[in-house]
């Protein structure tokens, strides 16, 4: 009888890294969904066409590569980018600009670097970057709320939205239908008292923006479930968190017309949940040790806060998990955890 | 109360516990033959004392003790010894070792016993012989010489006794039913081991999932008075943790009983602390208390593809298919054997392997039940392996340096601290086999190690060459010197005669024994033409050669002559060959030949340079 000869452990707990991505995708359903609901399918349509393009992309490559194309395109990691690209581009957004990104994404930060778990940079991160700074005018122009629209303009369907993502139709009214984001109101602002900023432009809300307080509200639900299946640890978004919140504290000066906004404006608006427990959460491309994670997480919050302030760039997710990413081999190289029976760290 | 603390990481596997502690424990019937390999501790094999065809009683020495780390080997039960030889062991590499293989007659005739009446009155270094005698090493797992352990040095106090009851791997129950049915021997075991090491505090450690045996072990342990036992105020303590793989690790369990880390490298002693298992508490007994040597022990035998599954009361040596058969196993449904348990117990090579001291569990699983594992994808740092890690170490860094085969930035890592648990592997979402890496890796610089080690030896041996040259070389000079200056004093004192004459002499001189010796050395020559040796033959027929140059100068012409002819041939069959074939080197040839050519015509021109001054001369 021929009895199998491996190695010990034996045992497996049954989790594969295809059921981690899987989960992933199922916690974003809640940030999405507020997405679709406070500015209309144009996310849906971002989403469906990245994944299109991330799919055949990440397929091409791997053929190029000579690797199983079903067994890599079965981790999930590539529709994981797919989703988290599609889900920070402004909504409606052409065709070629999903491609374009995903291309960055997918081709030049993740497969030319040797594919899933050897890409230093957050892939969609990167082609996120590559898109902003490309075509500026296109990543900044953000749908306007539904709920902000004049009676007049009407929400595209579905099947509409589709047809204004691949070109083939014009947005209802371009002068209607978008408008400035509350990040971008505050940061062109430079008269106005917090106070009457907010009463001047509806696209304030209670704490963030209109809409986007829902929104970060969707993608902490999905965080806090990701937290509780452990699929991550707190230290790196929590961190985050807390550092953008100590660091718009420090600077909120009740109000005036230099202010950034209050700290949970700070953390309702724009991308900032989303980003600490989907974008800062990747693995891939973040330290490695708890301690490091802290400091990794940290160290974004404060960047966001820096260049959302003092930048030239609106929201600075991307570009803060960026600069972190790079930061990453060093901290890892000094948070190295003390090994049971090493009194002192070895270096 | 002994406060309890936590270790890092750990995971909490499936425990299957509970399928083989429904029955007592069974006493498994005497095989027909036994297999004792004579390496089933750590340390040197032991060496046979029997020969094939000896008839053996049961509890008979069969082979000795070799050094300090060793321990002997006894006949498990009476028969006759049929076979000393390499047969296969039960070990990760499944390789062959010698073994002792007895042929039983059933009787279970034992050698004469002589019970101690009252061990208190020995002292530690009889006790531990009795101990190192009756062949106990440690049956938890690694199986490192008992008397080893206890015979700490003077100048370390050890204050601290822990009893590993953990037994924190799946499936495995040896431990579990040993304290359920054997509170009384474990307790008495406990007592002798005080005796020894005299300790002041005795903790028992027992996981959560065993309460049930709790308050046996503590009503056996009341019954020794160990104060009076170590002349100490020492107290024995039950103390009960969370269930937690691996907290059964040595070093983990000391961490958790006493909130301390053996230091790296180090061992326990250095912390006051020794550890030992349960079962060896009872070896101990059977041996101090009832002279019986270790020859028998509980092994679990479990999984899915056996119908009984219970633990056996069995003689060392016994095969594994004879314990399988007990348990009704279902050939057809296993497709792996494991020795031990899910987490750290190896994969048996066959059936036909025997029981040995350490042999804890035999689990038998389904494919269901353990899966064949699935291919690795892709380490997305995800570090759940960090989180599980009891040593704290980064899992993830050592994959990737593993890869790499950076040994350096794996010692960095502290590789060495990797108790090779299983739990990152278990917990890796890619399926990563991490352990698997980290030995080889461990092998790979163990290899280093000793590649350095060679290095450096050949160093040595490179310098003391140079040394002794040089030593040489300095030796003749002053030789030289000596002699000038001794030609210099002959000189003086025959007066007039100048200096250099002198030398000359003395050269002439020297010269002249050369020349003698060489005579010598050419008379042994033509003896050793016909030496056996070809060297010698070669060396003899090469000094003939020459020997005969001298004498006739015209045959080495002719014979340069020959050879530059035959390589003329060669090298132009070689340039036809080539044309033939478009060889590339087509050119190339075509120049040797040139040259060949130049050589043939350089060498016969110097032969009748030869001829005719010699012609001119006569």
């Amino acid at each position: 009888m021929a009895l199998m000869r491996i190695t010990s452990p034996h045992a497996h707990n049954k989790q594969s890294t295809s059921d981690v991505m899987k989960l992933v995708l199922l916690a974003t359903l809640p940030g999405v969904l507020a997405l679709t609901v406070a500015f209309g399918w144009g996310t849906v349509i971002n989403i469906l066409l990245a994944s299109i393009f991330g799919l055949g992309l990440e397929a091409l490559a791997l053929a190029a590569r000579k690797r199983p194309i079903a067994f890599y395109l079965k981790d999930y990691s590539a529709l994981v980018t797919a989703v988290l690209l599609g889900i920070a581009l402004p909504p409606y957004s052409a065709w070629w600009i999903l491609l374009t990104g995903m291309f960055f994404s997918i081709i030049v930060a993740k497969q030319l670097y040797g594919g899933l778990g050897y890409n230093p940079f957050n892939p969609a991160m990167v082609g996120y970057v590559v898109l902003l700074i490309s075509f500026p005018i296109q990543m900044t122009t953000w749908a306007a709320p539904i709920e902000l629209l004049p009676a007049s303009v009407s929400v595209p369907n579905l099947w509409d939205s589709l047809l204004i993502a691949l070109g083939f139709m014009q947005f209802p009214s371009v002068d209607g239908f978008t408008m400035a984001t509350p990040l971008d109101l505050l940061r062109q602002n430079n008269a106005l008292m917090i106070d009457d900023l907010k009463q001047q432009y509806s696209q304030f809300g209670q704490w963030g923006g209109t809409g986007w307080e829902w929104v970060s509200i969707g993608f902490l639900a999905g965080g806090l479930f990701l937290l509780y299946r452990k699929i991550f640890t707190w230290h790196a978004p929590i961190s985050m968190l807390v550092a953008l919140g100590l660091m718009s504290a420090l600077f909120y000066d009740g109000g005036s017309s230099a202010s950034s906004g209050s700290p949970p404006f700070q953390l309702l608006t724009g991308a900032a949940i989303f980003g600490a427990f989907f974008i800062v959460t990747d693995p891939v491309s973040s330290a490695v040790s708890n301690k490091g994670r802290i400091i990794y997480g940290a160290g974004i919050g404060i960047l966001i806060f820096l260049i959302r302030k003092w930048g030239n760039y609106p929201d600075a997710v991307a570009f803060a998990v960026l600069l972190m990413n790079f930061a990453a081999p060093l901290i890892d190289h000094y948070t190295q955890p003390t090994t049971y029976g090493h009194s002192k760290k070895s270096k | 109360m002994n406060n309890i603390w936590d270790f890092h990481g750990g995971i909490h596997p499936l425990e299957n516990k509970t399928q083989s502690l429904s029955k007592a424990i069974v006493t498994a019937p005497i095989a027909p033959q036994l297999t004792l390999p004579l390496s089933q501790h750590i340390g040197a094999p032991a060496k046979p004392i029997v020969q094939v065809g000896d008839q053996v009683l049961k509890g008979q020495c069969i082979a000795a003790a070799v050094g300090p780390v060793s321990v002997p080997l006894h006949a498990p039960t009476s028969g006759t010894v049929i076979a000393i030889e390499q047969r296969t062991i039960p070990h990760a590499s499944g390789l062959e070792d010698n073994c002792i293989v007895i042929e039983t007659n059933g009787k279970d005739e034992w050698r004469t016993r002589n019970p101690l009446a009252d061990y208190t009155q020995l002292d530690k270094s009889t006790l531990i012989k009795i101990i190192s005698d009756a062949g106990i090493s440690g049956m938890g797992g690694a199986g490192f010489p008992t008397s080893i352990k206890l015979n700490t040095r003077d100048d370390i106090s050890i204050d601290t006794l822990i009893l590993n009851a953990t037994e924190c791997e799946p499936y495995i129950t040896a431990d579990h039913s040993l304290m359920r049915e054997y509170a009384d021997e474990i307790a008495s075991g406990v007592a002798i081991l005080a005796k020894i090491i005299k300790p002041t505090k005795i903790l028992f450690g027992i996981e959560d999932n065993k309460l049930d045996v709790v308050d046996g072990i503590t009503a056996a342990l009341a019954q020794h008075d160990f104060a009076a036992l170590t002349g100490l105020a020492t107290e024995a303590e039950v103390i009960t943790f969370p269930t937690k793989y691996p907290s059964g690790g040595e070093k983990q369990l000391i961490q958790i009983l006493t909130g301390k880390e053996v230091p790296s490298g180090g061992l326990p002693a250095q912390l006051g602390i020794v550890c030992q298992n349960i079962g060896t508490a009872v070896a101990i007994h059977n041996a101090v208390c009832l002279d019986e040597p270790l020859i028998s022990r509980i092994t679990t035998v479990t999984g899915d593809a056996v119908n009984q599954p219970c633990n056996y009361h069995v003689l060392l040596g016994t095969p594994v298919e004879f314990l399988l058969a007990q348990s009704d196993y279902q050939e057809n449904q296993s497709a792996r054997l494991i020795m031990g348990g899910p987490m750290m117990g190896f994969a048996l090579a066959n059936t036909a392997v025997p029981v040995i001291k350490t042999s804890n569990c035999i689990l038998a699983p389904t494919e269901q039940e353990l899966p064949t594992p699935p291919p690795a994808q892709a380490c997305i740092r995800c570090g759940m392996c960090a989180e599980a890690c009891p040593a704290s170490l980064l899992p993830q860094q050592l994959y990737w340096f593993a890869q790499g085969k950076e040994l350096d930035k794996l010692e960095e890592h502290n590789i060495a601290d990797c108790i090779e648990c299983g739990a990152c592997s278990y917990v890796c979402p890619s399926n990563i086999p991490l352990v698997q890496y980290y030995r080889a890796s461990k092998v790979d610089i163990q290899q280093r190690k000793v590649d350095h080690q060679n290095a450096e030896l050949a160093k040595e041996r490179f310098d003391a060459r140079q040394d002794r040259l040089q030593r040489l070389e300095d030796e003749k000079i002053a030789a030289r010197q000596a002699r000038q200056a001794a030609a210099k004093l002959a000189a003086e004192q025959r007066g007039k005669e100048d200096v250099r004459s002198v030398a000359v002499e003395a050269a002439v001189e020297r010269v002249k024994a050369k020349k003698a010796k060489g005579a010598q050395e050419n008379q042994a020559n033509i003896i050793a033409t016909e030496s056996d040796d070809p060297i010698a033959r070669a060396v003899a027929k090469r000094a003939a050669q020459q020997a005969e140059d001298a004498a006739n100068p015209e045959n080495k012409l002719v014979r340069a002559v020959e050879s530059a002819e035959q390589r003329v041939s060669k090298s132009q069959t070689r340039v036809v060959d080539a044309e033939a074939n478009n060889d590339e080197n087509l050119a190339i040839f075509k120049q040797a030949a040139e040259k060949a050519e130049a050589k043939l015509a350089s060498a016969q021109q110097a032969l009748t340079d030869f001829r005719a001054q010699n012609s001119a001369q006569e």
